[in-house]
């Protein structure tokens, strides 16, 4: 049994304790827009954030999160794809295939919030997530723009 | 809310709702659900559905994997139909209710890059069709002859009255009128839908966790399933020791499938995994465990001079030519295995009970996973279907090679009742791959004094991925796709250079690692030889390699036009920044003719490659930013492929199991992608594949540009320079 918060809820998880996050995440909570790509913290396709920074969930027992810990998946950044960084996605039609995006999204989430207006450098370096369609440039210039319009809400 | 009124519901929106629907852990057999439809929603004809509120349901029978092809094929029934496309929805239908209708919506295998340019014209006549219904429908309701009606945006006009209806209102009187014998369809100048940059139709919940692919669905009841197949290609299962296992967490069952692997059945997938790590496995590894990458490229190295080879291309004499007083050229290249290594791994589930057998497949093929379930399951294939689901990557991994399928079946075949959903982990996925086949090849031309190509020879040694499939294949030893882009005319892949003695040939050679299409198939090996080579020929005749290529794509304007837009784009015999190099390529494939200018750096042994120019001629194009979105995506696939991608076989297996081994190209290493889109108009070439073909050579020629040295064993990671 896991205590677990999820997208601000507190959720009782019925898991054996080195279960990943990644499986709880998906099995228990049933939240499968994270996504299982390797396992082994190799991809990024599993990234949530925990209490605001990027985790790969596949490689970190579900025991190593605590309840007070916040755990944002892509279904708690918002589920109308309104959140900023969803529509800078949505504005530059950024998926192709889409299984790796959730993974990007929330990587670029924790880049923003430690880094408000990255650099092209500081993309290379902090969205290391694969992306098998090649959708890297749409996703260099969609944490771009979402750094424009959330570092202007928060000018306005 | 009842299950059964939010299912009706949900139906009615079309393939997200309908997948979000599985989420939601309903089902209905199929005969209810078409049942359903028919007596809630008119289908005006096999290709449209439309709601009293206007709303339009098209039907799309290829599979989205990412490229694009959902959106394209509706923006072209979309066209013709005439209908607002703030409206349109998609569907995917059955494979089985394709069968049962005669193959009503023709072939659903998506592969090849062929989904728009071989659908496009009875799709655009489906569309056609239904606006010809639904304004009959209103000239019915209306009592004045058709000729008086016209429709835009989904609403019919009654021209010398000016009265008007929404296609909403007449659709289900229009589903009783009679099709119409023949359509004319629209010139593509006129085009309003179609030909422009719509954004895709299936974006928004791929940003939210809310589209369901085939690793998502859920079912009630549902189990799951990991699995081990013997690592070494032809081994067996030879014992394992189920009791080791059997009481640990949800674990169901652990089933032998087939004679090659194992599966543990449990409550949760990372319950069965975590079993199946545990599981004590014995394997019998059969005849290859000797195989290494060493012997198999001795056996392809000995098919570069056997006497015996199938014949491609022959004009002249080549022998003679070569034998002669020229100036020879000559260079070995070769290929390794690659994987396609799709985000998504394998996975497919399944539903069996003695009456039926339903799978839920992220599928390249659906019909072609359809005849497979009802092998696997024995019933008749009526009593099966297949429920496609949006693919997390395809890559041609998903088209013919569906073992993953077979043992969802088998499986589900072990807990009759109750679906199986089966998983395959990374490493499962990596050791068991429909590879992309190894090829090396051996090129030999002669100059004469002036710098022209007199003779060119080119024997390509290595495996082929038809001869497992068809017959004739292996009864002939001629294996057509070996020679992709590099035939004699056609407008498939047609070799651009005019070359009076001419010899393409092929020793086939199978080494026992399955080989599979892979995006692009053949056309990037032979893109690749032909390219550098070609390169390495100018370079030897002193002459500038655009400049080279110029005269020996003379009879072939269409595959000049793109060489010569991507050099004039990059700035070619303009001088490039301090450290900057580039090279070039050009080849045809898929139907379409590409080119690409690199432009790379060297900097202590270290390679980055900052630009890519890269045109495309694929004679009509369906959506503009698609394509460029493929394009674009080709060079993230070409370049992993040429810079990282390489299996090594070592003990009859595949070495690299996951992506800490298998590398490939991530941000960091992605160059800016111009794309030039310069469609001549008059015939229909692939997107999806073409382009990945030219990514190699257009950078290896830049690699010797600034290096001087050629690399020919591929992946450029062996050859001393870091990425
Ligand atoms: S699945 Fe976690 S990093 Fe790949
Ligand atoms: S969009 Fe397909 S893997 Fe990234």
């Amino acid at each position: 049994m896991a205590r677990l918060t999820i997208n601000g809820e507190i959720r009782d998880i019925e898991v054996a304790p080195e279960t990943p996050l990644l499986w709880a995440l998906r099995e228990q909570a049933g939240l499968t827009g994270t996504k299982f790509g390797c396992g082994i913290a190799q991809c990024g396709a599993c990234t949530v954030l925990i209490d605001g920074v990027a985790t790969r969930s596949c490689a970190l027992p579900a025991s190593a999160v605590g309840p007070d810990q916040q755990i944002l998946t892509v279904e708690g950044l918002s589920n109308d794809a309104t959140h900023p960084i969803q529509q800078a996605w949505l504005a530059l039609d950024v998926p192709q295939c889409g299984y790796c995006q959730a993974g990007m999204i929330m990587a670029a989430a924790a880049l923003l919030n430690s880094t408000p207006t990255p650099t092209d450098d500081d993309i290379s370096a902090e969205i290391t997530n694969i992306c098998r369609c090649g959708t890297y440039n749409r996703v260099r210039a969609a944490i771009k723009l979402a750094a424009e319009t959330m570092s202007a809400s928060r000018k306005g | 809310m009842t299950v059964a009124a939010l299912s009706r519901r949900r139906f009615l929106i079309g393939t997200a709702a309908a997948a979000g629907g599985f989420s939601l852990g309903f089902h209905l057999p199929f005969a209810a659900q078409a049942q359903e439809r028919e007596a809630i929603l008119p289908e005006v004809n096999a290709w449209v559905l439309i709601h009293p509120d206007d709303t339009v349901v098209i039907r799309i029978a290829r599979s989205e994997m990412g490229q694009g092809t959902l959106t394209g094929l509706a923006q072209l029934v979309a066209e013709e139909l005439e209908c607002d496309w703030s409206k349109v929805t998609t569907e995917y239908p059955t494979p089985g209710e394709s069968l049962r209708r005669n193959r009503i919506w023709g072939n659903f295998s998506t592969g090849g890059s062929r989904g728009i340019r071989e659908s496009h014209e009875y799709v655009r006549q489906g569309g056609a069709a239904a606006r010809e219904m639904l304004i009959a429908a209103a000239a019915t309701l209306w009592k004045v002859p058709e000729a008086e009606c016209s429709a835009a945006s989904s609403i019919i006009t009654h021209n010398p009255s000016g009265r008007s209806v929404t296609y909403g209102a007449v659709a289900s009187l229009a589903a009783h009128m009679q099709p119409p014998a023949d359509v004319r369809l629209k010139d593509p100048k006129v085009w309003k839908i179609a030909g422009k940059p719509l954004p895709r139709l299936d974006t928004r919940d791929k940003l939210t966790g809310k589209q369901v692919y085939g690793v998502d669905l859920q079912l009630p009841g549902m189990l799951n399933a990991s699995i081990r197949a013997c690592p070494v290609f032809g081994g067996k299962v030879a014992s394992f020791d189920a009791a080791a296992v059997s009481g640990m967490p949800g674990v169901r069952k652990v089933v032998q499938v087939d004679e090659t692997a194992v599966a543990v059945v449990a409550d949760t997938w990372w319950q069965a995994h975590s079993a199946l790590l545990a599981l004590p496995i014995v394997w019998d590894e059969g005849p290859n465990e000797n195989v290494t990458s060493q012997s198999i490229a001795e056996m392809l190295k000995e098919g570069l001079e056997a006497e015996d080879a199938v014949i491609g291309t022959r004009i002249g004499d080549v022998r003679t030519e070569l034998a002669g007083d020229v100036k020879l050229v000559s260079a070995t290249y070769s290929y390794p295995y690659q994987h396609h290594a799709t985000m998504e791994p394998m996975n497919a589930t399944a539903l069996y009970t003695t009456e039926r057998c339903e799978a839920w497949v992220p599928t390249q093929n659906g019909e072609a996973s359809l005849s497979l379930v009802a092998e696997v399951s024995g019933l008749p294939i009526e009593q099966c279907d297949v429920h496609k689901l949006h693919l997390g990557g395809g890559f041609g991994r998903r088209g013919w090679h569906q073992e993953y399928l077979r043992q969802a079946v088998i499986l589900a075949k072990a807990f009759p009742g109750s679906p199986v959903k089966l998983i395959w982990s990374r490493e499962e996925d990596m050791l068991h791959g429909a590879y992309h086949p190894v090829t090396q090849c051996r090129l030999r031309a002669a100059l004469n004094k002036n710098g022209e190509v007199t003779a060119f020879h080119m024997r390509i040694s290595g495996q082929s991925i038809l001869w497992p499939l068809r017959a004739e294949v292996r009864e002939t030893g001629r294996d057509p796709a070996v020679f992709q882009g590099l035939n004699d005319g056609g407008s498939e892949g047609a070799f651009g250079y005019t070359i009076s003695n001419l010899l393409i040939d092929h020793a086939m050679r199978n080494p026992p690692v399955p080989p599979g299409f892979w995006r692009g198939v053949n056309l990037n090996q032979n893109a690749l030889y032909v390219e550098c080579f070609v390169d390495e020929l100018a370079h030897e005749a002193g002459i500038d390699p655009l400049e080279f290529r110029r005269k020996l794509l003379v009879d072939n304007p269409k595959h000049l036009a793109v060489l010569e837009a991507v050099a004039e784009r990059v700035g070619w015999g303009k001088p490039a920044e301090n450290g900057i190099h580039r090279g070039l390529a050009q080849i045809m494939g898929f139907g379409s003719y590409v080119a690409a200018a690199a432009e790379v750096s060297v900097t202590g042994g270290e390679l980055r490659i900052h630009r890519i120019v890269a045109a495309t001629d694929t004679g009509h194009i369906v959506n503009p930013a698609q394509a460029e979105r493929q394009v674009e995506g080709s060079f993230a696939y070409g370049l992993s492929a040429c810079l990282f991608g390489e299996c090594t076989i070592d003990g009859g297996r595949v070495e690299q199991e996951n992506f800490d081994t298998y590398e490939v190209m991530r941000m960091d290493q992605m160059p800016a992608v111009e794309t030039i889109l310069v469609p001549s108009g008059d015939f229909w070439g692939g997107v999806g594949e073409p382009t990945i073909a030219v990514a190699g050579p257009a950078v290896l020629n830049a690699v010797f540009a600034a290096t001087g040295k050629r690399v020919r064993q591929l992946p450029l990671k062996n050859n001393s320079l870091a990425v």
